[in-house]
């Protein structure tokens, strides 16, 4: 579904990511590890169309997305839920769900999306007219995967959605990431929690200092020394 | 109470109506563009010569000329942002300020081109309405119901449509508008025209009570400023509440002295409020 080939960028002179390749196919569940500034987020934004291709080319379901501004993007299924939120925080829980069905083909259907969404997340459907800003730190994130979800995407790039969170919200987020993939929608994970997305993902990369050094099944990185050393610490 | 203070009081309200439709319209295109528009009063300017024209001069119904001119204003605050808010987004802000200033002076001189310095009328003479012991001006009246309209309007448009939803939502997050399928320089566009419609009712609201010349911008919009920064620039609400005080302050201080000095006086709170408190009543 989305091709990497050789994909190089970075902002103004500096380069975040050399001829970085990777493929994910539909239905799956992809992991991206790394260290902090490995330039996994930076990656993300690429895909997304925040951030413009400096080299390589990038396709979804072999069309190319290269050039295509962020709004464009969306349009084209890839949706991006982004590190730390990022929710709009003196908007209510319900407005922040119903700008991600901004797309027109969202539009048209916001009343069964905002019904799905609610279903998938019983307890944002509770805080609907709250205000984002005074959300914890889990509900906060089940509201921007559901306002990502809004725009009824084929491929949701979810950008460290472990982050700042305790460690049993972390268990539930990536419950909810179980759900979403039983919902049928392919999932690009950037993480720091090796373990516990190693979990849930079908294959991962690691990313080191921008470019791809490993990449297997979940099966194979859990027991590569590598990982297991540097990542996992075993 | 003193029958000509309750005047005072409930003049200073109505004058407040319109002042609080512009702070509105200044601290909507603030709040999304995160540029001030210097010469928004002089859009008004414009919208006040464009209803003269229509009505006095072509002889159109008053209210199709107010509504040709909300629309034409609407307009111009489109062409204002594309062919000089646009181009100037990323520079430095004394270099926007620069920009929009020049527009003020462009917009005067080219007023004062097309019609000369004279002050001008529309010629609508509205009654004065008599309740009880109290004058109230029905221009004035009208006006206040009308601009209390347009801010109900506002406030619909932005809190239940999609694109209302959008402006509010760009001004707390500018940078991932895009993820939301949110082309920024639409949302700029579609603020930059309801700015301007903003701007155009209250020209013709104004244009009710007022002459027009091609310098009346000047008269009211270092007021529309000091509402602005006084309730919190770019607070919506701030600014609306904040138009009502400085009306009564003038309103009353008028009452209590003469309109010259109510001005200072108002111009003198705002001043210390600025020292005590720089970023507004209202400010987050």
């Amino acid at each position: 579904m989305l091709s990497l080939a050789a994909v190089s960028a970075g902002y103004g002179s500096f380069r975040a990511l050399f001829e970085v390749s990777l493929e994910v196919e539909a239905g799956e569940a992809v992991g991206v590890i790394g260290p902090n500034g490995a330039g996994k987020t930076t990656m993300m934004r690429v895909i997304s169309g925040l951030v413009p291709l400096m080299a390589g080319e990038m396709r979804l379901d072999n069309r190319s997305l290269a050039g295509l501004p962020a709004h464009r993007i969306v349009e084209q299924g890839i949706a991006h839920v982004p590190e730390n939120r990022r929710l709009f925080p003196r908007l209510t829980v319900e407005d922040n769900l119903r700008i991600g069905a901004f797309i027109p083909q969202a539009r048209a259907h916001i009343v069964a999306q905002l019904a799905w969404v609610y279903d998938l997340f019983p307890p944002l459907k509770e805080r609907r007219e709250q205000l984002a800003g005074t959300l914890s730190g889990g509900e906060q994130q089940m509201c921007a995967i559901g306002r990502a979800l809004m725009s009824r995407p084929k491929l949701l790039l979810m950008d460290e959605p472990s982050a700042g969170l305790a460690p049993l919200v972390v268990a539930q987020v990536f419950e909810l990431v179980q759900r979403i993939r039983a919902e049928g929608l392919t999932v690009l994970i950037v993480e720091q929690n090796v373990r516990q997305v190693l979990e849930v993902v079908d294959r991962a990369y690691l990313l080191e200092v921008g470019r791809i050094r490993l990449a297997g099944s979940s099966a194979e990185l859990k027991h590569n020394d590598l990982i297991r050393r540097s990542y996992m610490g075993l | 109470m003193d029958i000509y203070l309750l005047e005072a009081v409930i003049n200073g309200l109505l004058l407040g109506g319109v002042l609080a439709l512009l702070a509105l319209g200044l601290n909507l295109i603030f709040g999304v563009v995160d540029v001030v528009w210097i010469a928004y009063a002089d859009l008004v300017m414009c919208g006040m010569y464009g209803v003269y024209w229509l009505h006095a001069y072509y002889g159109w119904p008053l209210w199709a000329a107010c509504a040709v001119s909300i629309v034409a204003v609407a307009a111009l605050g489109l062409l204002v942002h594309l062919m000089i808010i646009a181009p100037v987004l990323r520079a430095a802000p004394i270099n926007q300020l620069l920009a929009t200033g020049g527009l003020l002076f462009f917009l005067q001189s080219f007023a004062t081109l097309l019609f000369g310095t004279d002050f001008r009328n529309i010629g609508v003479r509205l009654p004065i309405i008599e309740l009880g012991d109290v004058y109230i001006s029905y221009a004035r009246l009208l006006a206040f119901g009308m601009a209390l309209a347009g801010a109900i309007a506002l406030y619909l448009f932005l809190k239940r449509t999609f694109l209302g939803t959008a402006i509010r939502a760009i001004s707390q997050d500018r940078e991932i508008m895009g993820l939301m399928g949110v082309d920024q320089r639409t949302i700029y566009l579609v603020t930059s025209g309801v700015g301007g419609a903003l701007a155009g009712l209250s020209a013709c609201l104004l244009a009710l009570q007022y002459d027009v010349h091609p310098f009346i911008g000047n008269t009211f919009g270092p007021l529309i400023f000091m509402i602005c920064v006084l309730g919190g620039l770019g607070n919506m609400i701030g600014g609306f509440i904040a138009a009502f005080i400085m009306s009564q302050i003038i309103s009353i201080g008028g009452y209590y002295s003469s309109t010259e000095l109510s001005y200072v006086l108002a111009f003198t709170l705002f001043i210390v409020l600025m020292l005590v408190r720089p970023q507004g009543i209202f400010a987050r």
